[in-house]
């Protein structure tokens, strides 16, 4: 049975405020426990002997001399863990196959990246766990490597999966491939719609894999025990769903597996995948001690999952009047070294912000010899999006329209048909259209080498499986157990707030916490801005639940009927014209007497939740072009989303913010730099550069509400809708600064310079 | 498991003992700041570490006849935090503020930024273009050399074994006098140089400019002092026209590589940019300077 529970508009007292977060002063006084902060007696470090080629056969490895070095308690290679066969799951929004798994954790027959883990020790310190890895012998047959997407998918190119051949088209290809997948959307015929076009517009665009950017590395302490119980420590965006791949890769059953979510120093989707864990958990099978490993900033760069890079090829129909007639567009992302990218979701959201009747989306899944793709915020959205909302600004510059007048003549609204599939119910699209173009960012006058652009995205937002509970303390507190993780945007502080708000009472006499696998029922990962949605509509459940619970108890001791009995204001009180009249008792009166009078009082929830709502953002920049250097300035940015209603706005705010500021480091900076040799040249925070605070303007926020209608107090998620616009409207803004279109990112000063310098005929 | 071994000496005399009787390989250790991730990287593991931040002579900012001399593990945030030191050199400051970040300043120091002896060190070029003069004590005794000496290609330096620079000294000031230090960064901060330009010049009463020195960073395998630069300002008013000539001739004296971080075409056109910005920056606080 899934879960949706419908909005009503009612009096609101603590929804919509803006109190401090429950976990904020442990993170501003360092009390706060992240993945590397937990340790117990006995533990031993591990570390991982990662692949120095892009790609290889291994021959043979030989760990008999690390074995032998004192200190070291346990090595693990591919011979300690079991072949899986083919299986698929899901883990956020995209599936894995746990045949890959396994051989991402630990490679077996071929190493596919540079950073394909092949070997881990433990040891007594850390010093001699990387002494060790020194002595561990692998022999190689290294293979031809192909790192780019549009190079992997040429027919001589080197292949990585010799028994892989492209999904999706018929009749079964003869030869194998590095696509592995061809995946098709369709609506009309646009053929035809291109007939009706006035102008065409076709464009090629290319962008590099980006990696999430958390500050915190992956962090694990795993303690497996001599009657084979594990414990498991993490930081991650699911620990349920952890569990369940350590189970499945180590052959456990999911009950002797027991996680505990640690704080978590960002995921934005890369921490939906196990790496360490199995082999911590391994480690410490073989070792009889807890294991820690804690990767470094390298192992991240060169072992987790950036998010895909991609080659788009977009054209767009429209009539002289802004109408658009066709859009067709083919998406090709790397995978990374299995398959499994983004590209679907990415194909779904190419032009769903658009009422269309024509088009044809084809999408390409391609293997290459990097690290295998990670989630990132809204995955694969930016980079469809970077090209077909550039070609949109293109279009509407061509037609003479200002740009939000042609999106608005064209925008998806209420009962639009998407190509993927659903028929929109209330969305908010041409809400956030029209607030950004009255907002006085977008009338404001630019100066000389100065330009404004404007860049939309969509995002679905999921629900899914979710629990909670909710204990009425002996004083009338309440504490708050979740099983989504807070993966730091506050979002524990939101189902505080809905559940003070249910019950009525002051936000905090509601204490949340984030409850281990053994303290809740299944919780799917936190994944697709489903945290508020789902784990909010799951806390509305156990507190009306306990609200119940409440209503009856009091009956019985009250010695009334149960409909006499109504929850208003924290207070069991009389129902009005109830003939059963009776002193009120508050929700501490209640706690008081529980135990005498029939036990303590909880709420359990444990649902699916469905009815998400999807999300819209409108975004507009300005920058400033330097015509000497190529630098880009961004000189103002205005996000403006559509969220169904603003739990905690600062919070939301926080979350529309920190997806802009993603979005602007993938346009301006950020990009994997690998040499010939396949080898990552870039693997450190000062090489790949994110944007820092003085890069950046104040990001300016509009919050608009147009509740959705399944979610008790209108909750959408906001988390990644924000970072889909950035890229392209920054685009849009530096072709209005320079008259140059660029279809490549990142935009760095030498790219930016270069572009300039050759079209003013100096190169 | 080899052992490592530090040391933390409060005589210059000691320090140099220690790193001179040393068999095995032996670092100086200052802020830190480089050492450490180096260290922690697996690029190297010394056997012993001398840390001289115990050293006074090494640590203190004194006048000397009108001329500032600086200990060579001064960290970034003290000299920033020096108001009569950073009013003479504002152009030396311009260099140690863009040193990583506050905190990387406050363990970082201007002799470490120089032995490291990156081609990129944000310090170096400003110093060279101040014409300063870097103190070296050894086995053999003391010696003086000017600051553009010392490094000799990345991670080289001219120094011999035994050897520890202990201080710098720059110039006395005269009226009309500016100095400035410019980098280019794809970011605004905790970056690393693709180009860094210093410049420093002296003006007479009529606005000519009597005396000027140009020093580029990242362009070549250490920074460079570049007089052809220098002379295109030297006799001018530093106008237009001279600033071009000096960009051209910024331009014409690197030698930069492709890499990760920038294109050597890129590099070329920028360091030409970047001394042109830096002479402006410089001019204006001469012509401030009375």
């Amino acid at each position: 049975m899934s879960t949706m529970i419908k909005y009503e508009e009612k009096e609101l007292k603590v929804v919509g405020t803006r109190p401090r977060r429950p976990d904020g002063v442990d993170k501003v006084t360092g009390r706060a426990r992240y993945g590397a902060d937990y340790k117990l007696p006995g533990q031993l470090i591990g570390k991982v002997l990662r692949s120095p080629h892009a790609h290889a056969r291994i021959k043979s490895i030989d760990t008999s001399e690390a074995e032998a070095l004192p200190g070291v308690k346990a090595v693990v290679t591919r011979d300690d863990f079991p072949d899986l066969a083919v299986e698929y799951a899901a883990a956020g929004e995209l599936t894995i196959n746990f045949h890959d798994v396994t051989r991402n954790m630990m490679a077996r027959e071929k190493v596919l990246y540079d950073g394909h883990p092949v070997a881990a020790v433990a040891a007594t310190c850390e010093s001699i766990a990387r002494a060790a890895l020194k002595l561990i012998k692998v022999e190689y047959e290294v293979l031809p490597h192909v790192i780019d997407v549009v190079a992997a998918m040429q027919p001589d190119a080197p292949l990585l999966h010799e028994e892989q051949y492209t999904e999706g088209v018929k009749p079964r290809p003869e030869k194998p491939s590095n696509i592995a997948k061809r995946l098709e959307f369709k609506l009309g015929d646009v053929e035809a719609g291109f007939l009706l076009a006035d102008v065409i517009i076709e464009r090629e665009f290319n962008t590099k894999p980006v990696h999430q950017g958390y500050i915190e590395p992956q962090a694990c302490l795993a303690s497996y025990t001599e009657d084979g119980q594990a414990e498991l420590w993490t930081s991650t965006q699911g620990h349920f769903v952890f569990r369940a791949q350590c189970a499945k890769l180590l052959q456990m059953d999911i009950s002797k597996i027991r996680v505990t979510p640690t704080e978590i120093g960002g995921g934005f989707g890369g921490k939906n995948n196990i790496y360490n864990e199995p082999l911590a958990i391994a480690l410490s099978r073989k070792s009889h001690r807890p294991v820690k490993m804690v990767m470094t900033r390298e192992e991240v760069f060169r072992a987790t999952g950036p998010t895909s890079g991609g080659n788009v090829k977009v054209k767009l129909g429209a009539t002289k009047d802004g109408k658009i007639t066709a859009a067709q567009a083919e998406l090709s992302f790397q995978a990374g070294a299995y398959p499994g990218s983004s590209v679907s979701p990415a194909s779904m959201c190419a032009f769903t912000r658009y009422d269309l009747q024509n088009v044809l989306v084809v999408g390409f899944d391609v293997t290459c010899n990097r690290p295998k793709v990670a989630a990132y915020r809204a995955p694969g959205a930016p980079i469809a999006v970077f090209g077909v909302e550039s070609v949109i600004d293109e279009m509407a510059k061509k037609l003479g329209l200002d740009p939000i007048a042609f999106r608005l003549k064209n925008a998806a609204r209420a009962g639009t048909q998407t190509y993927y599939g659903v028929k929109f119910g209330p969305i908010g699209y041409v809400e956030t259209l029209e607030a950004a173009r009255a907002h006085p960012h977008y009338s404001v006058p630019l100066g000389p080498n100065q330009g404004r652009g404007i860049a939309t995205g969509f995002w679905f937002n999921i629900g899914n499986e979710t629990s909670a509970t909710l204990n009425i303390n002996e004083d009338g507190t309440v504490t708050l157990m979740l099983g989504t993780i807070d993966v730091a945007g506050g979002s524990r502080a939101a189902m505080a707030m809905m559940v003070a708000e249910e019950l009525g009472i002051a936000f905090d006499r509601v204490r949340p916490h984030i409850g281990d696998t053994s303290s809740l029922g299944f919780n799917f990962i936190t994944a697709g801005s489903r945290g508020t949605f789902s784990s909010g509509m799951a806390s509305v459940v156990a507190a009306r639940e306990a609200i119940a619970k409440l209503r009856a108890r009091v009956a019985r001791i009250r010695e009334v009927p149960l409909e006499a009995v109504v929850w208003q204001d924290g207070q069991a009180r009389p129902a009005e014209a109830s003939p059963h009249q009776f002193v009120p008792m508050s929700l501490a009166d209640i706690a008081k007497v529980a135990g005498k009078t029939g036990g303590t009082i909880a709420g359990h929830a444990e649902i699916n939740a469905q009815g998400a709502g999807p999300g819209f953002g409108t975004h507009i920049v300005d920058v400033e072009v330097d015509r000497q250097t190529g630098a880009i300035k961004i000189l103002r940015y205005t996000v403006v989303q559509d969220v169904g209603r603003a739990i905690h706005p600062a919070y939301v705010e926080g979350q529309l913010q920190g997806g802009a500021v993603q979005g602007i480091g993938w346009a301006l900076n950020e990009e994997y730099v690998y040499g010939a040799d396949g080898i990552l040249a870039n693997p450190g925070f000062l090489d790949y550069r994110i944007p820092v605070a003085s890069d950046l303007p104040f990001i300016d926020t509009v919050i608009v509400e147009v509740p959705n209608p399944n979610h008790p107090y209108g909750v959408r998620g906001c988390g990644e809708v924000p970072i889909i616009a950035p890229l392209a409207a920054i685009a849009n803004a530096v072709e209005n600064a320079t008259g140059i279109r660029f279809c490549e990112l990142p935009m760095s000063p030498p790219r930016v310079l270069h572009a300039m310098d050759k079209a003013a005929g100096k190169e | 498991m080899s052992e490592m071994r530090y040391e933390a000496p409060t005589t210059l005399a000691a320090a140099v003992v220690l790193l001179s009787e040393t068999m095995g390989s032996a670092r100086v250790l200052a802020g830190g700041t480089d050492l450490l991730i180096q260290m922690r990287a697996g690029r190297i593991s010394p056997e012993l570490l001398i840390d001289i931040k115990g050293i006074p002579e090494m640590t203190s900012i004194l006048v000397e006849n009108g001329c500032y001399r600086v200990g060579a593990a001064v960290t970034g945030m003290q000299l920033i935090e020096h108001e009569a030191f950073a009013k003479e050199w504002p152009g030396v400051i311009d260099g140690v503020k863009l040193i990583g970040s506050i905190q990387v300043k406050g363990r970082a120091t201007l002799g470490g930024n120089l032995c490291n002896a990156s081609p990129a060190a944000d310090s170096v070029p400003a110093l060279i273009a101040a014409g300063a003069v870097v103190s070296i004590i050894g086995p053999a005794g003391g010696r003086e050399v000017a600051v553009e000496t010392i490094a000799t290609g990345p991670g080289r330096t001219s120094l011999a074994r035994g050897e520890i620079v202990t201080s710098i000294l720059l110039p006395r000031r005269t009226p009309y006098c500016g100095d400035a230090y410019l980098r280019f960064t794809p970011r605004t901060e905790m970056d690393i140089a693709v180009v860094g330009a210093g410049v420093s010049l002296t003006l007479d009463e009529q606005g000519f400019c009597r005396q000027a020195r140009v020093a580029l960073g990242a362009v070549a395998e250490r920074a460079l002092l570049v007089p052809e630069a220098a002379a295109a300002l030297i006799g001018t008013r530093v106008d237009a026209a001279a600033l071009e000539r000096l960009a051209a001739a910024a331009r014409a004296a690197s030698r930069p590589i492709d890499d990760k971080r920038a294109t050597r075409e890129f590099r070329l056109k920028i360091a030409g940019v970047m001394a042109h910005r830096a002479a402006e920056i410089a001019l204006e606080r001469a012509r401030r300077r009375n």
